[in-house]
């Protein structure tokens, strides 16, 4: 069972009151864009064993989105922050990197190599 | 003039808590910014409280403000009264970025009391309602078995509990088997 914290109810949320939605950080590619950006855009995701960010709605509950970064191999959680950002906060990815030293994940890595 | 009731009409069951359908009750949503002041005072005309702490309920005599979201807030006013409370409120709030709605007729409203209340609930939520967790004046959105619903604890120990005026009925029965006689956990 997954336990994530809603950054805005500061309510600790189980699974079955939070809506999966998919990767994090996705830069959309629309209209007039490169037909392989938008392929991409459309149907390449990350499936990694080990450091993913998602986007999760607090559906039963403030019905807010917000982003996760988690272990997919552990299903330990390094922590939640605000949906209004492209890239995860500095916060995040030092507490990443304690636990994780060497991650990346796209265009996203160990800040301190 | 049409004559408005509950979904489920004065339901009531008793068994190792009492559950009860509460009654007309006026409900407005508020959307807005907490923090502003013009807002802070609208919520005080309104339901005579303050603007209530982020996971908090507020009541006082014949009105209550409950936290939703950071955005939003739930006030509870007399029946009879919510639309006319509900204009005051868009009138007192002109030029904020803010929403006023009545929502009273869009929800059901039922109260669980007795010993087993807190035992009642925490069989259909996943929500930690130990005593140490979850204590008079909290408030929680959540789900309870396969529908979103709010509640809070009022200081005389019991719940109160509210839900979209469609799962009403269901809610009730739901809450009804939670609370058959002869289902006590003993866990609180
Ligand atoms: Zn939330």
């Amino acid at each position: 069972m997954l336990i994530l914290e809603c950054p805005y109810c500061g309510v600790k949320a189980e699974e079955t009151e939070l809506a999966a939605g998919g990767e994090a950080h996705l830069k959309r590619f629309g209209p007039g864009s490169d037909d392989n950006d938008f392929h991409d855009y459309l149907f390449m995701r990350e499936n990694p064993k080990g450091v993913h960010f998602e986007r999760w709605r607090h559906a039963n509950g403030c019905g807010k989105w917000f982003h996760a970064a988690r272990c997919t191999t552990t299903l330990e959680v390094f922590g939640t922050y605000a949906a209004q950002t492209y890239e995860p906060p500095q916060e995040i990815k030092d507490k990443i990197t304690a636990k994780r030293p060497g991650w990346s994940w796209r265009e996203f890595s160990d800040a301190s190599e | 003039m049409s004559n408005p009731v509950t979904a489920t009409n004065g339901a009531q069951f008793s068994g190792i808590a009492t559950v009860a359908d509460v009654g007309l009750q006026g409900m407005i949503t508020l959307r807005g910014d907490l923090s502003s002041k013009p807002l802070a005072a609208a919520v005080k005309a309104a339901t005579g409280t303050e603007v209530p702490a982020q996971g908090t309920i507020l009541v006082v005599e014949g009105g209550a403000a409950a936290w939703m979201s950071p955005d939003e807030l739930l006030l509870l006013v007399p029946y009879e009264q919510a639309v006319a409370k509900t204009a005051e409120l868009t009138k007192a709030l002109k030029g904020e970025h803010a929403l006023a709605a009545n929502v009273s007729d869009a929800r059901s409203f039922f109260q669980i009391t007795g010993d087993g209340a807190r035992e009642v609930l925490a069989k259909i939520s996943p929500v930690d309602l130990s005593p140490e967790a979850f204590v008079a004046g909290d408030f929680r959105r959540s789900r309870t078995a396969q529908v979103a619903a709010a509640f809070w604890l009022q200081d005389d120990g019991s719940f109160r509990v509210v839900c979209f005026r469609s799962v009403g009925a269901y809610m009730f029965g739901l809450l009804s088997t939670a609370a058959h006689p002869q289902s006590a956990v003993g866990v609180y």
